[in-house]
């Protein structure tokens, strides 16, 4: 038995890298420190659903073949198309996405990663007006104000609040930890009450016990000393709970939500009583609390991506953080999803000048989102040929983008069997990327950490880097025989 | 009065059901069960005479797909449906990418109604009837 500390943990952008694991005959058998999805992934890798050999279809199923001929048969496709997309990246490391840009370059393909569909608007608004941003350690040490907006943390990134922010014991700012614990000791208190006040237990309530929220002035969480948390969303979510102050938006009214900020913050009036269904007295509170903190930041989720408007509501969030720090000191972070999806977009930013969406047809890398993000593409019905890796598009993108990935050839390099890889083509299994392999991954804030290899992969069964160099040298030898033939 | 359908706002999004389903291997049960539902208002269940986690058929201009119907716990959010993201709500989004590459995933105009007769498909029934694989 074997325990290995400080473990990357190569689930979401977060890269806890604080995990430690018991390794027991080349398998993990406990995880600690971990939130319930790292445990799932690193007790998860072993399991039945994994694709063990690597499959061709043929006569519409999915038939076992020898690595090599799963090699070339993938080269083949790619070598042959026209118009091949490559897609995926952010469950893998550097290295191996290093490869893919080659691959994609050799085979004049379009190279796209799952920013697509998550924080893809971020990116096309931090190059239109700029990011003021920091580290995860900054904010733990220092920040006294934390605004999620359009995010769960506690669904998607668990470790976020206890880590980075709210919950931490920073060097400046210290963990609202007990004050939280505070508040659902009240929560509990106010409801004991109020069943007291219904059964008629107390027979002479006083004033306070009556009307309890009538007391005026902002919630007493907003006035409190050290951190304060708000949150910020279309439904109160779990996240929301544990805030000091939740404002809900109406879905799609983040914009309008914003710019009324925005207004606030330069003390300016609105003639209206509520914008994007927030009265705006709560608004003003917000205003308030951003201007009055030593130091803030926004985290911002998909619920500002995804909706209406798309990058056009991170280009008003940037632009109230840059509002903001005429009066205080203020950062903004996108809440990175899958573990290396930043890696994803740095990599092809300092392989080919462009973060996603990179087209390499013409033999010279172009980017032009909307018209070269794969998502479109599909749309559009143009390519003709696809390798997907370390993603799984058949679960995530809409219906009619998939119905035309099917339609032609598909290559699918993934440790598991997930939706894509039951309808792919060439299905080739892989190692998993920071438990049977090591490589480097970025966290949200772009700081690069080591993933570590804890356990040997199953026999036979390659990493993605060496899988793709395979394709890429095969793809190499078949364009030399078609030249020297021609 | 019980309704026949219902408009909603359809939002998709992650859930930590849905975050460890993945990581157990799209296959299993745990991410079967993650995302093959759709949480809903209370009040609006009791409009249309849905009960807790019986099938509802979710509708938009896209398509239509049999998920079930769970009480959303945590608070009143009348007029929003929210499916975790997978291959049931992939059927039902919409494509529009406003010409930047995104597809608007969230605050699309759905309908709802009861299906309690309509059977719920595995992911591998819903792949070969979508994609015919």
């Amino acid at each position: 038995m074997t325990i290995v500390n400080a473990v990357t943990c190569p689930v979401c952008g977060c890269l806890c890298d604080d995990i430690e694991l018991t390794v027991e005959n080349n398998e993990v058998v406990k995880v600690k420190n971990g939130c319930a999805i790292c445990e799932s992934k690193f007790l998860g890798y072993k399991s039945e659903h994994r694709v063990r050999k690597p499959l061709i279809r043929k006569n519409g199923e999915l038939v076992e073949v020898p690595l090599d001929e799963a090699i070339h048969k993938a080269a083949e496709v790619l070598a042959k198309a026209n118009y091949p997309i490559v897609y995926g990246w952010s469950s893998t490391s550097c290295e191996a996405q290093r490869v893919g840009v080659e691959l994609t370059e050799e085979i004049g393909g379009v190279l796209d990663n799952t920013s697509v569909v998550c924080h893809g608007p971020s990116i096309l608004s931090v190059q239109e007006v700029g990011i003021p941003s920091c580290t995860l350690g900054q904010i733990r040490h220092r920040a006294d104000l934390i605004i999620y907006w359009g995010c769960d943390p506690w669904s998607a990134h668990p470790r976020h609040l206890e880590r980075y922010t709210t919950f931490t014991e920073g060097r400046f700012e210290k963990s609202d930890w007990k004050g939280y614990l505070q508040k659902v000791k009240a929560a509990v208190s106010k409801k004991k009450i109020e069943s007291a006040l219904r059964r008629g237990v107390v027979k002479h309530p006083s004033e306070h016990m009556l009307k309890p929220e009538t007391m005026g002035g902002p919630p007493p969480a907003m006035m409190k000393e050290g951190r304060k948390l708000i949150i910020v969303d279309v439904r109160k979510t779990m996240t929301a709970e544990i805030a000091d102050y939740f404002i809900q938006v109406e879905p799609n009214k983040d914009y309008e939500v914003m710019q009324a900020l925005r207004a606030l913050v330069k003390d300016q009036e609105l003639d209206v009583d509520k914008v994007g269904g927030v009265p705006v007295e709560y608004l003003e509170e917000v205003a308030d609390a951003m201007v009055r903190c030593e130091f803030g930041i926004i985290f911002f989720g998909l619920g500002l991506t995804m909706s209406a408007g798309k990058f056009r509501n991170i280009d008003v969030a940037i632009s109230l953080v840059r509002d903001l720090n005429m009066r205080t000191k203020f950062a903004i972070m996108p809440m990175r999803g899958h573990f290396n999806v930043t890696g994803a977009n740095v990599v092809a930013t300092w392989q080919s000048g462009y973060p996603y969406a990179v087209d390499f047809s013409l033999g010279y890398p172009r980017y032009n989102p909307g018209e070269t993000t794969v998502m479109d593409i599909l749309l559009r019905q143009e390519s003709d040929a696809a390798l997907v890796i370390a993603s799984d598009p058949a679960a995530n993108f809409p219906r009619k983008a998939v119905e035309h990935l099917v339609k032609n050839p598909f290559i699918v390099i993934d440790p598991h069997m997930n939706a894509t890889a039951l309808i792919g083509d060439v299905v080739f299994p892989s190692a998993f990327v920071g438990i049977e392999v090591g490589g480097t991954a970025y966290r949200m804030d772009h700081v690069p950490l080591p993933l570590k290899k804890v356990v040997e992969p199953p026999e036979g069964i390659l990493t993605d880097e060496e899988i793709l160099k395979r394709i890429l040298e095969e793809v190499r030898t078949i364009k030399s025989k078609k030249t020297e033939t021609s | 009065m019980v309704k026949e359908k219902l408009q909603v706002t359809l939002l998709t999004g992650r859930t930590i059901e849905q975050g460890v389903g993945k990581e157990c291997g799209k296959g299993s049960k745990e991410y079967f069960e993650a995302v093959s539902m759709c949480y809903m208002d209370a009040g609006d269940m009791k409009k249309l005479g849905v009960k807790n986690n019986t099938n509802i058929l979710v509708s938009t201009e896209n398509g239509s797909v049999v998920v079930k119907a769970v009480k959303y716990p945590r608070a009143a959010t009348p007029g929003i449906i929210y499916m975790p993201y997978g291959p049931w709500a992939n059927v039902i989004c919409s494509n529009n990418t406003s010409s930047i590459g995104m597809p608007s995933f969230k605050g699309t105009p759905a309908e709802v109604e009861p299906a309690q007769d309509k059977p719920l498909l595995t992911m591998k029934e819903l792949l070969k009837s979508e994609f015919g694989r």
